[in-house]
């Protein structure tokens, strides 16, 4: 016991001790949180919209204000021929265009509809969507409003969904990109420190000297595991009290079970380390295994920015191997949606199964090679 | 009196990797209080060999006792009971003189006013009272080496494995080395050192070298010297090394 208090005690110190390690396990999570949080967002602030039609026209006037009071959308130019539009996106001027048809209130009044055609410049998909359907949502708005005032009783027929986006009302990407930060961080943070803390020992020599003395196999991995586990729960700390005060991020379900699963993810992270221990002999290769390996994956098949459900059924596949996944997916549910045990037994399911199939078989690999 | 002179006894001990042979039932002694040279050409199976006497693998066949534990089953009490240097500098290079100190103090499972006491005279006895908090990775390689051996002493074990100690070291430090491995001899601990420098071998007491995962010679430089009709260690070397078939 004396010999394993000693153990923890110096890998603390070799972690306090190097400042590139002290900056990726405190102060990395912390940057990446700001980072995902207010730097990179998938929301669309300010798009420009061209206004394609007669401004003189009532109709045009009153659904081309509506549009620059939308707080995602400002007007930028008024002009009346499609034919300026492709000019106007290729010097990127402006990301859609409204076109209204000719004599717009009139045919509106007399014929009770009348054709608006939206342009977009589609060479980034998922912000022209967007922008897209933020456009979209105006003129429906203004488009139900018309009706209304025509026919104070509106018939069913002509009804528009009410759109109530649930558990993010303001549809903010934080939402998405706290659960998945959380999941990459305590990855990075177990399985890439820890191997490398490990490889080092291998690389300097010094595991041999561990090996003759009497201490245990198993309490050098335990010893070497313990100070990450106790950082990645700071850190999981820290990503949630930012998440929470600084990107208004919920913590709508229990604080217990998020830390009971995070613990089980850390520990299929700790086991996956080992792993990369075992067939990594030097440091620089245990640092590209867990990037290449490790990292990569996460950040494309975790569905952190790339939806799995848009994959092909191969990768969604593949995507199912990796831990973060799963713990991302209850991460989700319970800050976000506040759900209970009942809705994640599955998912915890999935983790706990990889989790006792890693640790034991990497530990056995691991004492094999010593 | 004769069995209790004797602190490794080694009797037809054989490692074998698949088809491989590479330690081929050897046999030896070594006596308390000895400092005893085993040298090898690189591949020759000392290493191997070295791994079983420190309680780090098997044996395929054969046994022997180290300290009077058996290899077989008492690994972790051989363990407890040896100090083990090796030829890669082996303190950590990123803890303060004092922690390499503490560390393997602890692990060794003594109590903290041990290590305390420890500590002191230890650095008093390498003339290093003034940088114990210097990081180890800080010390000139010939500081190192004397700290690490020191340390690999701190639980007085009754043997002291050293596996090519002064590899890369500088002649001057590696005879100042050799004077603490007298020094050490001289209290009664048995040193059980692998050396490629052929000038250290004619210091040991008595010296085996393997040739083929064999022992072909065991006996005092002197004996040996005179064996072979040699001038030095380097010549009766090489006469047996030549035999070696597998490379």
């Amino acid at each position: 016991m004396k010999g394993f208090l000693s153990f923890v005690r110096k890998e603390f110190r070799h972690i306090f001790r190097d400042k590139r390690t002290i900056l990726i396990v405190l102060v990395m999570p912390v940057v990446q949180i700001i980072l995902f949080g207010f730097a990179i967002s998938t929301e669309v602030h300010d798009a420009r919209v061209d206004i394609v039609g007669n401004w003189s026209d009532p109709s045009v006037h009153r659904i081309a204000g509506r549009i620059g009071q939308n707080p995602y959308l400002s007007v930028v130019s008024v002009y009346e021929t499609v034919a300026d539009v492709p000019e106007r996106f290729r010097k990127g001027q402006a990301d859609v265009a409204v076109c209204f048809e000719r004599d717009f209130d009139a045919r509106l009044r007399h014929e009770g509809r009348a054709e608006v055609r939206l342009l977009s410049d589609a060479s980034d998909p998922n912000t022209a969507q967007m922008i897209v359907n933020y456009v979209n949502g105006v003129l429906t708005d203004a488009q139900s409003d018309l009706m209304l005032k025509d026919r104070p009783e509106p018939a069913s027929e002509t009804s528009f969904p009410y759109i109530q986006y649930m558990y993010n009302p303001s549809v903010l990407s934080a939402y998405n990109f706290v659960p998945g930060v959380m999941g990459l961080i305590l990855m990075l943070v177990c399985s890439m420190m820890t191997a490398i803390s490990i490889v080092r020992e291998k690389e300097y020599g010094t595991m041999e000297l561990l090996l003759v003395s009497p201490v245990r196999p198993m309490s050098v991995i335990v010893s070497k595991a313990v100070p990450y586990l106790v950082l990645s729960v700071v850190n999981l700390v820290t990503i949630l009290l930012l998440a929470r005060w600084v990107l208004d991020v919920p913590m709508r379900g229990s604080l217990l079970l998020l830390l009971l699963v995070s613990v089980l993810f850390i520990l299929a992270s700790l086991g996956l380390g080992l792993l990369i221990s075992v067939i990594a002999s030097t440091q620089k290769t245990a640092l590209l295994i867990s990037g290449m390996g490790l990292t990569m994956p996460t950040m494309i098949f975790s569905g952190i920015i790339f939806p799995c459900e848009s994959m092909p059924v191969i990768l969604q596949y593949f995507s199912d191997i990796i831990p973060a996944k799963w713990y991302i997916i209850i991460v989700k549910k319970v800050m976000i949606e506040g759900v209970g045990w009942g809705y994640i037994y599955q998912e915890f399911l999935v983790l706990l199964a990889m989790t006792v199939y890693l640790l034991p078989v990497s530990i056995r690999l691991f004492r094999n090679r010593l | 009196m004769d069995k209790d002179n004797k602190v490794i006894v080694v009797h037809e001990l054989t490692k074998k990797f698949g088809n491989f042979t590479a330690v081929d039932h050897i046999s030896f002694e070594v006596h308390h209080g000895e400092i005893f040279g085993f040298l090898g050409a690189n591949g020759a199976g000392k290493t191997t060999a070295m791994k079983i006497l420190c309680g780090l693998s098997l044996p395929t066949s054969g046994g022997g006792t180290v300290n009077g534990f058996d290899l077989c089953r008492e690994q972790e009490k051989i363990k407890r009971n040896i100090g083990y240097m090796s030829q890669k500098f082996s303190l950590y290079a990123d803890l303060k003189v004092w922690e390499n100190i503490r560390l393997f103090g602890g692990i060794y499972g003594l109590s903290s006013k041990v290590i305390r006491e420890k500590t002191e005279s230890m650095l008093h006895n390498l003339n290093m009272t003034d940088l114990r908090n210097e990081l180890v990775g800080d010390l000139p390689l010939g500081w190192k080496q004397k700290l690490a051996f020191s340390i690999a002493l701190i639980h007085e074990p009754g043997i002291v494995f050293l596996d090519e100690p002064t590899g890369g070291v500088d002649p001057e430090t590696r005879r100042l080395f050799w004077e603490m491995i007298y020094e050490t001899a001289s209290h009664g601990t048995t040193i059980f050192v692998t050396t490629h420098y052929m000038d250290e071998a004619e210091y040991c007491d008595r010296v085996s070298i393997m040739v083929d995962g064999v022992i072909a010679d065991l006996d005092a430089p002197a004996i040996l010297k005179e064996r072979y009709q040699a001038a030095d260690m380097d010549a009766v070397f090489r006469q047996l090394a030549q035999k070696a078939k597998r490379q």
